[in-house]
């Protein structure tokens, strides 16, 4: 009864996951050996390690921008792997968000452009769109940088559009890799209390790959990768204790 | 559809100076296009017209054993008036011409001419043939010839100047002539080497009374079957001129190609950078959940929209000028007569719809089709190399 209920709310099921790269003439390097992960709904979670260690790696097959070469992973209970690349998109533009170690915005949108990009897509109506974008660069507050364009903002500001975003269309999962790679601490703490807000105001599940100390203490579950192995799943505290 | 038209805008808009230079460049192609097919046909058409005006008027019959080609048998390629055309002939709507093979001697040089007899009274062409009536006295042979054919001989006005041919007998004659007028004429055909006298002097000079060589008919004449003569039709009798003003045409085309390909160059150009330069941007868009497909199809739509708004930037400006030329013509250098076909001093392109819609359409396709070529890479990216921009 329990492992029914746990199986119901489990946005990411990871089952033997193995993933070779192809190298060289006739070689493979393999990246991930054999992963196994329960991610709930409504998690803040990080996976942490070494540089090399796979986090990426692992972050774009939950992303479906890649595939597994072995084992099987569920996410929001869609295998990844028999995925056809149209209905990878689909989940994606539908179920998830990404966040960017260098925030990908696109150039010539302004503020509101990017964040409406998602909505476009979804074929939201003008009205519907304007008003979500709104009302989430108010939860990011750049409500008055909503005409810049990205190289007008900072980095922290950039960082802010691209969870803006993210979180437009409410998405069940937001991966997040090395988002504060290129934002000072002050930056960091700030958009780290941002993302733990809407985790917590809107159950959106987070994971992050990262191995910045700051965004280390507000994980809520770090699973330490060592050479594409799980070395430690930790429950580090509980939602709602920072 | 709508979507991507307006993703499609945001990033040629952002892209800036760069769309426009592009959009500038094929414009100019795009007018330039435009604009030489219209000469063509504008020169065409005219080409066609002088000629039906100067030499054809409703179509010709030839005497069965007419040879344009062949002069030497020309003095057996006549016969007379058929029957059938008394009446035409007393209305004007048949004219005869009989052409005999001579010499005329100008400052002592020898130069073999076609003498055409023609009624000095006829209406069905623009030769100036009233010239050609009151002679000064019994002995005046009035002439009339073109200006290209006064410059070869170094003839002018009231010169005189000695005519020698053949008579039907086979007897050479000389007499001299007075040339009563000097023509210009976009047509080569009845100028060059060509003596237009009255009909009925030539007819008495080379004993060939009531006969002619061919017949001219007038538009409002029905063809009609006569034995002994072929009835040619305009279109017949242009084939040669039209031949020639398509291989001209092919001729100067090259000239537009060749700035086309540089237009679609730049775009090829364009989109490859663009697509080389913009792949982080490019997996974003994966990331956010657009399929690849749907990226190809944003970049060739982005490349496309540079052909379309070339042809709105070409119309704000080409359509005014295509106005004016149309309206005023354009002068032509002179020495363009040496090109061997009809050509008059100003030209009048012709604008017909289905050269603009053609071009419009060609142009698109092509662009259409050099900005697929370099999109059609996004496929095989990875889209999470894509977004690091590690490609
Ligand atoms: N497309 C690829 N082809 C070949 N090898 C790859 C590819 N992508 C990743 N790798 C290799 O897989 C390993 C894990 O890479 P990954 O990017 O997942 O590491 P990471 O933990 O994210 O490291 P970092 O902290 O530096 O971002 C690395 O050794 C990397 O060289
Ligand atoms: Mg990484």
């Amino acid at each position: 009864m329990l492992t029914k209920i746990m199986a119901q709310n489990s946005i990411v099921e990871v089952k033997g996951l193995v993933k070779r790269f192809p190298m060289g003439s006739s070689g493979f390097f393999t990246a991930l050996k054999g992963i196994d992960l329960t991610v709930s709904e409504g998690e803040f979670m990080g996976l942490v390690g070494p540089s090399g260690s796979g986090k990426t790696t692992f972050l774009n097959i939950i992303g479906t921008l890649d595939k597994p070469s072995e084992g099987r992973v569920d996410v929001l209970e869609k295998d990844v792997g028999s995925l056809t690349s149209k209905q990878a998109a689909q989940l994606r533009k539908e179920e998830m968000g990404f966040i960017f170690q260098s925030f990908n915005l696109l150039p010539v949108y302004t503020v509101f452009e990017n964040v409406e990009f998602p909505l476009l897509l979804l074929n939201k109506s003008a009205g519907e769109r304007k008003k979500r974008v709104m009302e989430t660069l108010e939860w990011l507050g750049l409500t008055s940088k909503v005409d810049s364009r990205p190289a007008q903002l900072s980095g922290g500001e950039c960082q802010r559009v691209a969870i803006a975003r993210a979180m437009v269309k409410r998405p069940k999962l937001v991966l997040a890799d090395e988002p504060t790679a290129n934002l000072d601490a002050e930056n960091s703490h700030n958009i780290l209390r941002t993302m733990l807000k809407l985790n917590e105001g809107l159950k959106t599940c987070f994971i992050f790959a990262t191995h910045d100390e700051k965004v280390i203490s507000y994980l809520q579950r770090i699973v330490h990768l060592e050479d594409g192995r799980i070395a430690k799943d930790m429950k580090v505290r509980s939602s709602g204790t920072l | 559809m709508m979507k991507l038209l307006k993703l499609v805008f945001r990033n040629l808009i952002g892209n800036g100076l760069k769309t426009w230079l592009n959009v500038f460049v094929l414009s100019i192609a795009f007018v330039l296009i435009i604009f030489m097919q219209a000469l063509l046909q504008g020169w065409d058409r005219q080409a066609m017209a002088d000629t039906v005006k100067w030499e054809i008027a409703g179509g010709q019959y030839w005497n069965a054993k007419y040879d344009p080609f062949d002069p030497f048998t020309l003095d057996s390629a006549v016969s007379e008036l058929p029957k059938q055309f008394a009446r035409q002939y007393e209305t004007g709507q048949i004219e005869p011409v009989l052409i005999v093979s001579g010499t005329i001697y100008p400052s002592g040089r020898s130069m073999p001419v076609l003498m055409k007899g023609i009624r000095p009274g006829q209406k069905l062409l623009e030769l100036p043939t009233t010239l050609l009536m009151n002679p000064t006295d019994s002995t005046d042979i009035p002439a009339i010839i073109g200006s290209n054919m006064a410059h070869q001989a170094g003839l002018t006005e009231n010169d005189i100047v000695t005519l020698r041919w053949r008579d039907a007998n086979g007897t050479f004659e000389a007499q001299d002539i007075r040339i009563a007028g000097v023509f210009k004429t976009f047509v080569p055909t009845v100028d060059g080497g060509q003596i237009w006298l009255p009909l009925d002097l030539l007819q008495k000079m080379t004993l060939n009374p009531d006969k002619a060589t061919l017949l001219i008919k007038s538009k409002e004449v029905n063809e009609a079957p006569v034995a002994g003569w072929d009835f040619k039709d305009v279109k017949e009798l242009t084939k040669t001129l039209r031949e020639t003003l398509r291989s001209k045409a092919v001729g100067q085309s090259i000239f537009y190609v060749i700035f086309l390909l540089l237009a679609l160059l730049a775009i090829f150009d364009t989109q490859t950078l663009s697509i080389f330069y913009r792949q982080r941007e490019i997996g974003t868009f994966v990331a956010l959940g657009m399929t690849k497909k749907e990226v190809v199809r944003l970049f060739t739509l982005e490349g496309t929209m540079n052909a379309i708004l070339a042809i709105v930037l070409g119309a704000v400006y080409g359509i005014p000028l295509f106005i004016y030329f149309a309206v005023n013509g354009i002068p032509m250098p002179s020495g363009t007569s040496d090109f061997g076909v009809a050509i008059s001093d100003k030209i009048y392109p012709a604008f017909p719809p289905k050269l603009i819609v053609g071009t419009i359409l060609f142009i698109i396709l092509v662009t259409a089709w050099v900005s697929y070529l370099p999109a059609r890479k996004i496929v095989k990216m990875n889209p999470a190399d894509a977004i690091r921009g590690k490609i």
